[in-house]
């Protein structure tokens, strides 16, 4: 630890952060969600979709599932039930059950159909998650080997820079496959494609390639694919590894956790909170879905990235840094919970301070290494300023540059890079080789700047870290004391108010029934696939 | 009609010192009317002399001279990335340039509050949301947050004004009900994403519904976002546009100024 924090201070927000990640976790094993249902439907394999007049657009074969049970009253026994006694009583594979129910377009019933023993249920359900989760396994053994073969960027010490992530945004996967290569071949380690900004209210995957979105790519499985095939054919040429990453938020977070897995993804935005506040989705819907969602990343060892960098995007960063910190206690509360490893947590952070603030730099300094020691074996991400972006690029380029010092300087884990244009438009393919050469530079020539400094003891640095863990120790115990269901009611976080009934997709949750079967859920939880 | 030609601010008077022209209005580079800039672009061929060939081509038709490409670089396979210098050929006439402008004299906080109070009686009602399927609060916040935005208050702040902000993905159905609900004067409208002019569509189709209820002439609308202002917003039927550095006191002048200009009206 490079800062003089108090080790007990930090060892009591852990505490309170599992005091209060208990009531969630009582709520999330007493419900599911039909997203997780639909999860399990696609670990079936069942992928395909059918097109519908109705919306004008394929709609996911999961859904029609699904819905088809919510619809006869039958979803608390939990698909996996429904479908395992289908392929028993009809002696067909999951996905020959999918085809069917199109084809009989409504008339044939899942949970009209004679029901097999129970224990011939449970078996064949048990049997249909083994393969579906063995095949995530096969993903990251694959993705293990072709690494093995490759330079990995990645250092688990953080001695060597960030990975430096980029994001690609033209609507067109097609077209981002060639922003994608370029970067990858300007130095770009991570590439995150932007989803078109619908996507997370829509409560069923698009389907198939797509090359028209808004601000953004529709994440589908087919985009998964193509990009990632992309990668790996860049990737074997640069003889270095690049990664690929897209979001799991929204509705359907833990469907595109699945799907990712299933196509290799790296890296997902996958945040306990961030939908509940900045997508106003229902809070019971989202702390279910990213329990899900990051048992899924835990076996496929997916990074997940959290959202922490909007919080002060709303709020005042200078006096609310410590809800970031807060947040990244309880954030890595629920990850542990879904039997991740801290080595797989890119816990988030930007600070969006003022610019023009006196000592502003010392303060990220300041809050960038306190993150460092507080969290020492996460890859954190550390992500460049938006919030004071304003199209003057000549400025912007220097502000981001010395957000790359900061990153290299305290041995942050990922490096998401700022270009010029922030707040003007997605990044133009000259941008994105600026700010790449401008980072490479700072990356090498600072590579080993860290391990020189030695920050002065009760410096203005060192203070200002120890009264932001000390903020947050308080934030977190003021939570404790009402619940998080309660205090994010009371904004204590980022300004924002939301009801645990509220907002988006609640209709989505639904109490367990005594018959609830998810085999899925059971062996990712007790780690049993293989 | 004022002087056209004038000497730079602090000039001394000198022979050798050229004259701010109007009528031929030059970007100023390294000294006046000299009309130099840089512009910087990427072409999908590799560096080569005939693509250091074809940036000059390129900026010659972009109506310079006295072309220099300082760097030509290689971001990856098939690419290359110019900056370049030139001097332009063209210049403006400046005494001939007409703006739609916002009709209003930006008024601080406590002025606002302090005619509202005398002059209207009563707090105006301002609802507002980011509306369609955008994502992003930043603008609307920084114009309602309690906080405001670069020092200067939000209209939460302000006694004179009930403001209440939805949101983000807030259905221009849904923000019209609302603003009929809760007796509304006025309707902010922000909008960021502005991919394929969705955001000009959506406040054509805020303002044709207000079109179809009949309740045109009863809010105020105003729109903001980083690529809207103010003639945008009056193509799009609105009654005000604010672009990218607007402060919250900029909204609540002009909010105020229309309240009073269509009190004054009916009288």
């Amino acid at each position: 630890m490079k800062l003089a924090l108090d080790r007990k201070k930090i060892a009591d927000c852990r505490k309170i952060a599992v005091k209060i990640s208990k009531d969630v976790r009582k709520m999330i094993d007493r419900h599911s969600t039909v997203a997780q249902e639909r999860s399990c439907v696609r670990l079936m394999g069942i992928d395909g979709a059918y097109f519908n007049p109705g919306i004008k657009q394929h709609y996911p074969l999961a859904n029609v599932i699904v819905d088809q049970l919510q619809e006869d009253d039958a979803l608390e026994n939990g698909v996996s039930f429904w479908m395992a006694n289908a392929c028993l009583q009809k002696q067909m594979s999951p996905v020959e059950i999918a085809a069917e129910i199109v084809r009989a377009n409504g008339e044939f019933r899942l949970s009209k159909l004679k029901l097999a023993k129970p224990a011939l249920i449970e078996k064949k359900a048990n049997a249909l998650a083994k393969e579906g989760l063995g095949q995530l396994v096969r993903k990251r053994q694959e993705r293990n080997k072709l690494i093995k073969g490759l330079t990995d960027p990645q250092d688990p010490t953080f001695k060597k820079p960030p990975l430096k992530y980029v994001i690609v945004a033209s609507g067109n996967i097609f077209e981002d496959v060639v922003q994608a290569r370029s970067a990858a071949q300007a130095g770009a380690d991570v590439i995150a494609v932007i989803r078109s900004t619908a996507q997370s209210l829509l409560d069923y995957m698009p389907h198939g390639a797509t090359t028209e979105g808004f601000g953004g790519t529709y994440a589908t499985q087919e985009n998964f694919r193509i990009m990632r095939k992309a990668l790996d054919e860049e990737s074997k040429n640069l003889g270095r590894y690049v990664r690929l990453t897209n979001y799991s938020s929204g509705l359907c977070m833990p469907e595109i956790a699945t799907v990712a897995a299933q196509e290799r993804l790296d890296f997902l935005l996958c945040d306990s909170l961030y939908g509940i506040l900045f997508r106003d989705i229902n809070m019971k819907r989202t702390f279910i879905d990213q329990h899900f969602s990051r048992l899924v990343c835990a076996l496929s060892e997916i990074y997940i990235n959290t959202g922490e960098d909007n919080y002060l995007t709303t709020a005042d960063a200078i006096e609310n840094g410590h809800q970031v910190l807060s947040s990244q206690f309880i954030n890595e509360r629920f990850a542990l919970d879904a039997n991740m490893k801290s080595e797989f947590m890119g816990l988030g952070h930007a600070m969006e301070m003022n610019p023009w603030h006196p000592d502003v730099i010392l303060l990220e300094i300041a809050r960038a290494q306190m993150t460092r020691d507080i969290f020492p074996k996460a890859p954190l991400k550390y992500m460049p300023p938006t919030r004071h972006m304003e199209g003057d690029i000549f400025f912007s380029h220097v502000y981001d540059g010395i957000f790359n010092l900061v990153s290299v300087l305290t041995g942050q884990g990922i490096h998401l890079l700022g270009m010029p244009t922030e707040a003007i438009h997605t990044p133009l393919l000259g941008d994105r080789f600026m700010a790449l050469k401008s980072t490479n530079y700072i990356f090498g020539g600072a590579e080993h700047l860290g391990e020189e400094i030695i920050y002065k003891k009760n410096g203005k640095i060192e203070k200002w870290s120890q009264k932001v863990l000390d903020d947050s120790l308080k934030l977190l115990r003021a939570i404790d004391k009402v619940g998080i269901f309660k205090a994010i009611e009371q904004k204590c976080f980022a300004e924002v108010s939301r009801r645990l009934e509220g907002g988006k997709g609640f209709k989505g949750v639904f109490e367990r029934g005594e018959g609830y079967l998810n085999p899925f859920l059971d062996q990712l939880e007790g780690k049993k696939y293989g | 009609m004022a002087d056209t030609q004038f000497l730079p601010y602090g000039a001394p008077d000198h022979p050798s010192v050229k004259k701010v022209d109007l009528k031929n209005l030059k970007p100023y580079g390294d000294a006046m009317n000299d009309g130099r800039a840089e512009v910087s672009f990427t072409l999908p061929v590799n560096p080569s002399p005939e693509a250091e060939e074809a940036a000059r081509e390129i900026m010659r038709k972009m109506g310079f001279h006295d072309i220099k490409v300082v760097a030509m670089e290689r971001p990856s396979e098939g690419f290359s990335f110019f900056v370049c210098y030139g001097a332009m050929d063209h210049s403006v006439d400046f005494t001939k340039i007409h703006v739609l402008k916002v009709e209003t004299e930006f008024k601080d906080f406590y002025t606002i509050n302090e005619i509202i109070k005398k002059e209207i009686g009563r707090k105006i009602i301002i609802v507002g949301a980011t509306t369609g399927f955008d994502a992003h609060t930043v603008g609307i916040d920084a114009i309602f947050n309690m906080k405001g935005y670069k020092g200067d208050y939000g209209l939460e702040r302000y006694t004179g004004f009930d403001a209440r902000n939805l949101g983000a993905q807030v259905l221009n159905e849904e923000l019209m009900d609302y603003a009929v609900k809760e007796n509304a004067d006025a309707i902010l409208v922000s909008q960021i994403v502005d991919e394929k002019d969705c955001h000009i569509d959506n406040l054509k189709q805020l303002m044709a519904l207000a079109e179809k209820r009949g309740m045109r002439d009863r809010f105020i609308f105003v729109c903001g976002g980083p690529r809207l202002n103010h003639p945008i917003a009056v193509e799009c039927g609105l009654d005000a546009g604010f672009g990218p550095g607007t402060l919250p006191s900029h909204v609540a002048s002009y909010v105020l100024d229309e309240m009073l200009r269509r009190k004054k009206a009916r009288k």
